[in-house]
């Protein structure tokens, strides 16, 4: 399959290109990395009339850090991350994620915020930074506004962005070193999108933590208080206190009614949780 | 193992040729030809999987650009008939007349500079269908009263089949084990698609098709019987082709329709396939379901085998091998390598609204082995013996060769148990199951698998006659000529689609003329250029190729010989070809000096000298052409989460026998990539459709292929007990690595699960079957408790 016929503009600046964005309306498309959006188009899922290419704006490349915070431009690619030409928000925390995308030749090109506003459910930058409790950056013809990542995901390969608005950057909290982050995901085979994912950021000495399941074909169930997935409190003992039944009803909460799916689910955060806890050299001891 | 006799001959482990340009990305593939005011060809395919057409609308701008059925005058639908009795003919009209039958049958061509242009117009053809109720399960489909594929069969069953050999005197057995077991429909995924470029000569007045296919020559036969021309008018070239298959060898509907629309518009053409047109609509394969009781003996003696077997063939027969050879097939190959005195088996070849089903690496003998091995697991099982052990009691023996089997098939040579004992060796069975009882930290269960089969190779005449298919392979044609400046080339009717046949048959020219490999060119993959063949399939070139190429370089020899002792002034008695020279009592010649006085200096020889001169064509057949029988024992280690069905392989060993190797290497990486394919089969390709007939999988996001981390590099043992039928004792191996995987792997993974109470009947073994069942035994076990 080729594509149907469409217009493509590179512009260099982020109001240019919510200018050309604007005057498309519907029929137009925003292209990062293209490694969704290039497919789509060839299988024609996609005919935009107005593709508006961002890979001009280099503004959209750059990584700054506040306190606090890492804001990546959207165009950081997933290899960017992977190779640590981007900082990472702790001690291989969004790394790891990176090197799990898909296949190298996808993660020279796909980028953060291309795989956020594609916003498919089974993608790492969705759940991962969902669980990090990032935030996004919009510009659009109205000016610019931040969301967090549960208001920013809006369902299953849909998003908040408003028409004529871009993601720019994502704000990721930097996690402390007391924290420790668990990250698993099912996969039949080796660069295939996830049928599970499991993610928990757990800090015992601040007795804080959140969790997430995702690729449920639907943006992801994040518990922000994740204390009510360990018996009501996060300390160092977390893990054995794991509440299976919790995950569960959240799952049938969320309208999941397929039993395998859930214990997939629910096994999938266990196994994030356990590989958090086996992070704390003291574990043991502490509990 | 017979040692090489030089560096480059037989035996030999010579990097490949072909792979200089190979490896370069030098290769020329269909979709590196360009032709000076070629346009691009795309189809209008049917949206849905069976229904009546009531109308097609062309834009009237589009008139002349897009082509229907209507427009195809003196075109004849594809028919690929058996002479098996009671076969039902389906015919395949090129573009679709009346109603369709599959989703992706062709409806339109449309024309145009590019691609896209061309699709933009299919997608404003508009059509004007009556949905018609779809057949999407083959078992529901011999049901009475099913909607009908091809009204006037009266059923959908292209063939039924049965062979009984006495099982009634095994239904006295003390143990009698039962299963259902099947595979999924697949779709073959060479790397490079299907691809037609094609114009008209007029100066040669010939249709010149280039196509990546696999049986040049069977092409240009059905395509002639399709267009209306002679098979003179037609030459196929088949240039580099990226992996064949089984996929390659068929004539398909969109060359008929290319072949007929450059003459109409006169204009080169071009047709490449995407991998959307390959999944939904054309490559489908393997779809077998088997009810299947084994009776045996408390000891393991196997006392006799029923089944019932269905393929579902889909909705029409495909040029040339047909919609019953896998089904029929089934029937003479089920009993494996197994020696048993009672045999029962029933096959329908059934119709559906679904892609034709092709021949596939294996064709018949991945979905047997899988069959077979895996209800001989569950005997086991049953019978609380270890796997080989069963498997011991009842293989042919080595004593016993040559065999003829209750299926009358002629086993050539072998030692199976053997091939057995290595694999288990290899594998280290003892230490997995220590391992086994002691479990696994991180709570995955350790599974061992085997699987031994054997493959058919290289069967000819006397065996495909009986089928009565469009093509029957005679005796194999090659042609050796030297060049004058004492080059060797070869002329060969068969294709290599990714085989070695530029080296390997390099070799065994070597072999006879000690040519240096360097200095040996294959021609082959053009009607024009060579002799008739049927083409690379059914694992056979090597032994036929080959033997011709033998047959021919040593006639060469011969010739080279005398005018050699003709140039040593020495009786032809008195001189030898050795080492690419001709020596005389005293002195020599090279094969260079004799090719140069033959071309060059014709006034140095004598009057009477042969004047056949320096090229041959001979033809060659095995002293038998029952085929030979490779066979191989696979052995496999597979770790189980019962909990994700994540099932990683963590060792694997292959133990195969292919008689006399002509390079080792060559076979490994068929063996290798046979493995990846089996893989495949075993835990990850399916071609899902819904209840509409509709494919699920239109990308490699749903159909899922095993990729470099999902296949282990494997122990491969090779025993090479000669075939006595065959030049040096080769046999066929091109398909075997594809055959055993699935029921070796799938062994593996029930002898994980056993325990558990959990046994994994249908390919592919998915994390969700698996899971599936587990779960539901638990649940047994909750409500029992």
């Amino acid at each position: 399959m080729k594509p149907a016929p469409f217009r493509i503009e590179r512009p260099r600046t982020i109001a240019d290109a919510v200018a050309l964005l604007a005057s498309g309306g519907d029929g137009a498309k925003v292209m990062a990395g293209g490694q969704s959006l290039g497919p789509m188009l060839n299988l024609r899922l996609a005919t935009p009339d107005l593709i508006v290419d961002l890979s001009g704006i280099d503004d959209l490349r750059t990584v700054r850090e506040e306190a606090g915070h890492i804001i990546y431009g959207a165009l950081v690619t997933h290899a960017d991350v992977e190779d640590g030409r981007a900082p990472d928000v702790g001690t291989n925390i969004l790394r790891r994620v990176a090197g799990g995308i898909a296949y190298r030749a996808v993660r020279n090109r796909g980028t953060m915020g291309g795989s956020l506003s594609h916003a498919d459910p089974a993608a790492d930058w969705v759940n991962a930074l969902s669980v990090l409790g990032a935030e996004v950056e919009i510009a659009g013809p109205a000016g610019e506004r931040r969301l967090p990542m549960g208001a920013f995901l809006a369902g299953a390969l849909a998003t908040a962005l408003e028409p004529g608005e871009i993601l720019v950057a994502v704000r990721v909290p930097k996690v402390p070193a007391t924290a420790r982050f668990g990250y698993v995901k099912h996969c039949r085979k080796v660069g295939e999108f996830a049928h599970a994912i499991g993610a928990v950021l757990i800090d015992p000495a601040t007795g804080t933590g959140r969790a997430l399941m995702g690729a449920i074909d639907a943006p992801p169930l994040v518990f922000a208080d994740a204390a009510t997935l360990f018996g009501s409190r996060i300390d160092a003992g977390f893990a054995s206190r794991f509440d299976a039944s919790a995950a569960n009803a959240a799952l049938v909460a969320a309208g999941l009614t397929d039993a395998v799916d859930r214990h997939v689910h629910v096994e999938v955060l266990r196994r994030a949780v356990t590989q958090a806890a086996s992070l704390f050299t003291d574990t043991r001891s502490a509990a | 193992m017979s040692e090489p006799r030089s560096q480059e001959g037989v035996g030999a482990r010579l990097p490949r040729k072909e792979d200089d340009r190979l490896m370069r990305g030098r290769g020329q593939f269909i979709a590196d030809i360009r032709m000076a005011g070629m346009q691009d060809v795309a189809f209008v395919r049917s949206p849905l999987a069976h229904a009546r057409i009531r109308a097609i609308h062309v834009p009237e701008d589009l008139k002349g650009r897009v082509f229907t059925a209507a427009d195809l005058d003196g075109v004849k639908p594809i028919r690929a008939v058996s002479g098996l009795p009671g076969f039902k003919v389906s015919e395949q009209p090129v573009l679709a007349t009346g109603k369709v039958r599959q989703v992706g049958e062709l409806i339109a061509m449309c024309v145009a500079d590019t691609r896209a242009e061309a699709e933009d117009m299919a997608a404003r053809v508009e059509l004007d269908l009556e949905e018609l109720p779809a057949l999407h399960d083959m078992l529901d489909a011999r049901k009475p009263g099913a909607t009908l594929v091809h009204e006037h069969w009266g059923d959908n069953v292209f063939l039924e089949s049965l062979v009984n050999i006495n099982i009634e005197a095994a239904f006295d057995a003390p143990v009698k084990v039962s299963r259902t077991i099947s595979t999924a429909r697949q779709c073959m995924a060479p790397i490079e698609g299907r691809g037609t470029v094609v114009h008209f000569d007029h100066r040669s007045d010939q249709l010149v098709v280039h196509t990546a296919s696999q049986m040049p020559h069977i092409v240009r036969s059905g395509l002639s019987e399709c267009l209306g021309l002679e098979e003179g008018q037609i030459r196929i070239i088949s240039p580099d082709v990226g992996g064949g298959f089984g996929y390659k060898a068929i004539l398909l509907s969109e060359d008929v329709c290319l072949g007929w629309l450059t003459r109409k518009i006169g204009r080169p053409l071009r047709w490449l396939e995407d991998r959307r047109e390959h999944l939904t609509a054309s490559a489908n394969c393997r779809e077998h379901h088997y009810e299947i009781t084994l009776y045996a003996e408390r000891d393991g003696t196997l006392r006799g085998i029923d089944c019932e077997a269905s393929v579902d063939s889909g909705a029409y027969s495909a040029y040339p091998f047909s919609a019953c050879l896998e089904a029929a097939q089934v029937a003479s190959i089920l009993p494996g390598p197994y020696d048993f005195p009672s045999y029962r088996c029933r096959t329908w070849s059934v119709a559906t609204n679904k892609c034709p089903i092709l021949p596939y690496r294996g064709v018949a003998r991945t979905g047997v082995c899988f069959a077979l091995e895996v209800a001989l697991d569950a005997l086991a099982a049953e019978l609380g013996l270890a796997p080989e052990v069963v498997r011991l009691k009842n293989l042919v023996r080595p004593e016993q060769m040559p065999f003829d089997n209750i299926t009358n098939k002629h086993f050539d040579s072998g030692n199976y148990p053997e091939a057995l004992r290595q694999a288990l060796d290899a594998i280290k069975a003892d230490a997995v199951r220590k391992r086994q009882l002691a479990g696994e930290p991180d709570g995955r269960r350790i599974g061992l698998g085997l699987s031994i089969y054997c493959e058919q190779a290289a069967h000819g005449t006397s065996v495909y006659s009986g089928w009565g298919i469009p093509m029957v392979p005679g005796h194999e044609q090659a042609g050796a000529r030297l060049t004058p400046d004492g080059g060797l080339e070869l002329r060969i009717g068969a294709h290599s689609h990714g085989q070695g046949l530029e080296t390997t048959l390099a070799q065994v020219a070597h072999e006879i003329l000690g040519m240096p490999v360097a200095r040996t060119r294959l021609v082959h993959g053009d009607t024009a250029m060579t002799p008739y063949s049927t083409g690379s399939w059914g694992s056979r070139v090597m032994v036929m190729a080959g033997g011709a190429v033998a047959t021919a370089c040593t006639e060469l020899a011969e010739r080279i010989r005398r005018i050699g002792a003709h140039m040593l002034q020495a009786r032809p008695e008195d001189v030898r070809l050795e080492a690419g020279r001709v020596v005389g009592p005293s002195g020599d010649v090279t094969i260079q000096q004799v090719a140069h006085t033959w071309y060059r200096r014709p006034q140095d020889l004598p009057a009477d000298v042969d004047p056949h001169g320096l090229e041959v064509t001979a033809g060659y057949k095995p002293v038998r052409d029952s085929g030979t029988f490779s066979y191989a024992a696979h052995a496999v280690v597979v770790a189980v989460d019962p909990d994700l069905g994540e099932v990683e392989i963590l060792d694997y060993a292959i133990v195969e026998d292919g008689g006399t190797l002509v390079n080792p290497m060559v076979v490994d990486g068929q063996i290798i990539g046979g493995l990846a394919q089996g893989i495949g089969t075993a835990l990850y390709e399916e071609m899902a459709f819904d209840a509409s007939g509709q494919p699920l999988a239109s990308t490699l996001a749903d159909y899922l292929l095993p990729g470099a981390p999902e296949v282990p590099m494997p122990f491969i043992g090779h025993m090479e007990t000669p075939s006595p039928y065959t030049k040096f004792g080769v046999k066929g191996i091109g398909e075997g690595g594809a055959i055993a995987p699935p029921a070796a792997i799938a062994n593996a993974i029930n002898d994980a699960l056993r325990p558990l109470g959990a046994e994994m009947l249908r390919a592919p073994v998915t994390p969700r079957r698996i899971v599936e069942q587990v779960l539901a035994v638990r649940a047994g076990e909750r409500s029992a408790a």
